[in-house]
């Protein structure tokens, strides 16, 4: 509250480290490149009104890929700099101080979580759950945008620390209050963390309810809940988690933010203020959080072992269960992330069980998958190889799960690299997995072509063995307790070759990822000889793979009626395809009011980090002067006549 | 194909009504962490003013009377909306506008007191969950009146639509929302508050 007019900016808070010199350069020369091309290539008005201004779910999805993956690369250089930092920093301080240090590792942590995780998985879904239930949109299409556009706004203000403040919270990921509290972190490091999960959170929470009331009511008709594909199943519990928790998040960082700025005490060291009450609070959305990344996934690998194993999924109806109960018991869980705190033997074994307890549903989800391929006739597509990878990892990352779940047990690996050696096997080997799993599976049906399964399946190798040279040393390390976050240590220790083996792997990951980027290329060159003209490339059995590869844009020229949770497959076998009669069919309209919307968001953020008050009113008024301008215009849709519709349908 | 757009429009607005009850239950969920952390850190004074020596009753029950007064008054204005009858429900809506503004007069020149007395949400712990969870409430009753104003004018301009209606039935919702959670910062905070002390 220095400066009205400029609140705590000042000409100081312009880059002049390497590394924020360096990535401000990156930014703007990789600006102005994209701004050259588009102008050579005049491709503005076909960019703005194609793309970003769309509301149609498969571009939405897409454009959710393309930012999850670029934030992917900012989140693998993180890891980088750390895991070679670790290497040399035996008896010595390394490259990175101890503060840098810190603060890479919590901007790693967020954005894989907040921006790559989730970000893929909306993309997934926005291709993917219309097509599955038969739907030609979400619920509200505009809410789409907007949710897309808060996201990407908020994974541009945790990138702005670069341009301007140099500095982001040395915290952790999850800002663990009292250390983010002003009295320790008098920077802007907290805050800018802060806005950019406050509009990427509002994104997700936007997300969250539209997919929840889409899959709720927009199915088509005949498919009753228990007609749902297990990726719907599956994406539905994750989307309830999404907005049942997603809220807390927003007023936990919302307090913590009151506590900086107008010296409150909710998590304070003084004036009364609770900081368990923090942790406690950040947890409570944390752990069904961990849920929000593993469900969706859990539910493509259902997907995909019952495609390439030529076989319907063994005990459906087990599976569903499964997927509920892990939702419901993720919430009664939190507090096992910090047994440490003291809160009693009673509590801690309370805690302690419910987590064992949700070893059953995910134990009967890998038995189901495994007696799904027992007998079939499984097919070594590329996206199946992740699958068995996937059951081999989150094994070992169960099992070390489990384990902690026992207090005691958790007092000796509490905080350690034991406990990242677990969540990295999770996230790794569940989420990041199926996403490759999903996005191979269903690249096809999207753009209409298939990548290349041979590179395909180097990059799973890749991965598979680069995850586990990288973090088996990091399970050992942390039963000699070396603690996460570790930024040097005494040669005496013994740890090095340890590090040194565990950036080897990380390596390896890199190869993987170079892989798949070649992959990518290779496959948009060899185009024309992977194309697929079926609709149908797997000899899949959900309705997504009913209509054309890749689908109109109002997906289905006629909505089937649907009698089974396998209805493509059942099509098949009865004989059935789809009637020619068609209808108009409405349609939303693009609109640009989610990109504007979002970037006033993004003024807003930046303006409440730096405490310049006046812009951040500003701002607010803009938000909602466009919200009531948006809502006076009710012609948001428009009528595609069935004539026309005939007409495309007979152009394919 | 007049018919057809009619029925999509309902059903249209039935998605609306739906989204939006799933909204307000995240807008809860917001509110329960507040009143979470209220009741965690309510005996956490830090030896500044407790709720007891604040909080005075006769404020507090005009404040309440005034927004369940307009809760009713706001029901009134959509049950003319259901008939169709226009200047009615601006008429009540004004009511309820008016109710509400009352309220949030009553709120912030509460506030305002408190100010005076030294209680600022820097005081105390206490005090910080206080001015955090009423203020929250308040900010809503503040956005909730402003939709009031941009309602009016739909309903005095435009005609009603099912997509319309819908819009004002929300609207409707929201306020009979803020009436639910400020019935509980009635009894939690301020009447758990005067009983203690």
């Amino acid at each position: 509250m220095e400066n009205f007019l400029s609140g705590k900016l000042s000409l100081e808070e312009l880059p002049q480290h390497w590394y924020t010199v360096g990535g401000t350069a990156f930014m703007l020369i990789t600006g102005i490149l994209i701004v050259i091309l588009l102008k050579k290539t005049k491709r503005w008005g076909w960019l703005w009104n194609e793309w970003l201004t769309s509301t149609d779910p498969k571009k939405i999805g897409t454009m959710y890929m393309i930012f999850a993956a670029l934030m992917f690369f900012r989140g693998m250089v993180d890891v980088g700099m750390m895991w070679v930092q670790q290497s040399f920093a035996a008896d010595s301080r390394g490259y990175l101080t101890s503060d840098h240090f810190q603060q890479i590792s919590t901007a790693h942590g967020d954005i894989m979580v907040f921006f790559v995780t989730m970000g893929f998985f909306f993309g997934l879904m926005n291709w993917i759950i219309p097509l599955q239930i038969g739907a030609r949109d979400l619920a509200f299409p505009f809410m789409n945008s907007l949710g897309f556009w808060l996201t990407a706004a908020g994974g541009l203000l945790i990138n702005f620390f670069f341009m301007i403040g140099g500095e982001f919270a040395n915290t952790g990921w999850i800002a663990a209050a009292p250390f983010s509290e002003l009295e320790f972190n008098p920077g802007v490091g907290v805050d800018y963390l802060i806005w950019s999960l406050q509009l990427s959170g509002l994104g997700s929470l936007l997300a969250g309810i539209n997919f929840t009331v889409t899959i709720i009511k927009k199915r088509a008709p005949g498919m009753t809940l228990m007609k749902m594909s297990l990726f719907v199943w599956t994406s539905l519990c994750g989307m309830i988690l999404v907005i049942s928790v997603f809220p807390v998040l927003t007023a936990t960082t919302f307090l913590l933010w009151l506590d900086r700025v107008f010296s409150m005490h909710f998590f304070t060291t003084g004036g009364g203020g609770n900081q368990m009450m923090y942790w406690n609070l950040i947890w409570m959305w944390g752990h069904p959080e961990v849920y929000i990344l593993v469900l969706p996934a859990f539910g493509m690998f259902s997907e995909i072992v019952a495609t390439f194993s030529q076989k319907k999924i063994f005990g459906y109806v087990s599976m569903v269960c499964a997927a509920v109960s892990i939702t419901l018991l993720s919430y009664l869980v939190w507090l096992h992330h910090f047994f440490t705190m003291g809160a009693g033997a009673d509590v801690n074994s309370f805690f302690g069980i419910v987590t064992m307890f949700i070893a059953i549903p995910s134990g009967v989800q890998v038995f189901n998958w495994i007696l799904t391929m027992y007998k079939g006739r499984v097919i070594f597509a590329s996206p199946m190889y992740w699958v068995i990878g996937f059951i081999c990892i989150f094994m070992i990352g169960g099992m070390a799960g489990v384990l902690q779940a026992s207090p005691p047990a958790d007092f000796q690996v509490h905080n350690s690299l034991f406990l990242i050696a677990h969540f990295h096997s999770m996230i790794i080997g569940v989420a990041l997995f199926g996403i490759f799993a999903g996005v191979n599976y269903w690249f096809p049906k999207i753009f209409g072509f298939k990548l290349n399964e041979r590179l395909d399946k180097q990059a799973f190798w890749f991965w598979l063995v680069g995850f586990f040279v990288s973090f088996i040393p990091l399970y050992l390390l942390g039963f000699m307790g070396a603690p996460r976050r570790l930024d040097h240590y005494a040669l005496s220790t013994g740890w090095q070759p340890l590090f040194i083996t565990s950036t080897i792997g990380f390596f390896l990951i890199v190869c993987g990822i170079i892989t798949q980027v070649w992959q990518i290329f290779v496959s948009i060159k060899e185009k024309k000889q992977h194309l697929d003209r079926t609709g149908d490339p797997w000899n899949g059995r959900t309705l997504e793979w009913a209509t054309s590869s890749p689908p109109p844009f109002y997906n289905f020229a006629v909505i089937p009626t649907i009698t089974s949770h396998e209805e493509f497959w059942s099509m098949k076998k009865r004989g059935i395809s789809i009637q020619k009669h068609y209808e108009d069919i409405l349609l939303p309209k693009n609109t640009g009011m989610g990109i504007y919307i979002s970037g006033i968001a993004f003024v807003v953020g930046f303006a409440l980090v730096w405490q310049v008050f006046w812009l951040a009113l500003l701002g607010l008024f803009g938000v909602v002067a466009c919200i009531i301008i948006l809502s006076l215009d009710e012609n948001r849709e428009y009528v595609l006549p069935k004539a026309k519709v005939a007409e495309i349908e007979r152009m394919r | 194909m007049d018919s057809i757009a009619k029925e999509i429009e309902i059903k249209e607005s039935d998605i609306n009504i739906f989204g939006f009850w799933v909204y307000l239950m995240t807008d809860l969920v917001l509110f329960a962490v507040l009143f979470a952390c209220f009741i965690v850190l309510r005996d956490s004074t830090f030896g500044g003013p407790t709720g007891a020596g604040l909080f005075q009753v006769s404020s507090v029950l005009a404040e309440t009377l005034f927004l369940l007064t307009s809760s009713f008054t706001c029901s009134l204005g959509t049950y003319a909306i259901h008939r169709k009858e226009k200047n009615q429900a601006i008429i009540w809506f004004a009511v309820t506008f008016a109710l509400g503004l009352a309220f949030l007069y009553l709120e912030i020149s509460e506030f305002a007191t408190f100010f005076q007395q030294g209680a600022t949400p820097s005081r105390s712990a206490f005090l910080s969950s206080f001015f955090t969870l009423v203020g929250t409430h308040g900010l809503h009753i503040a956005i909730g009146l402003l939709w009031m104003v941009v309602a009016m004018f739909h309903i005095g301009l435009r005609p009603l639509s099912p997509h319309s209606i819908s819009k004002i039935f929300r609207m409707a919702f929201f306020w009979h929302f803020l009436d639910f959670v400020w019935i509980f910062i009635f009894t939690v905070v301020y009447g758990m508050g005067l009983l203690n002390g």
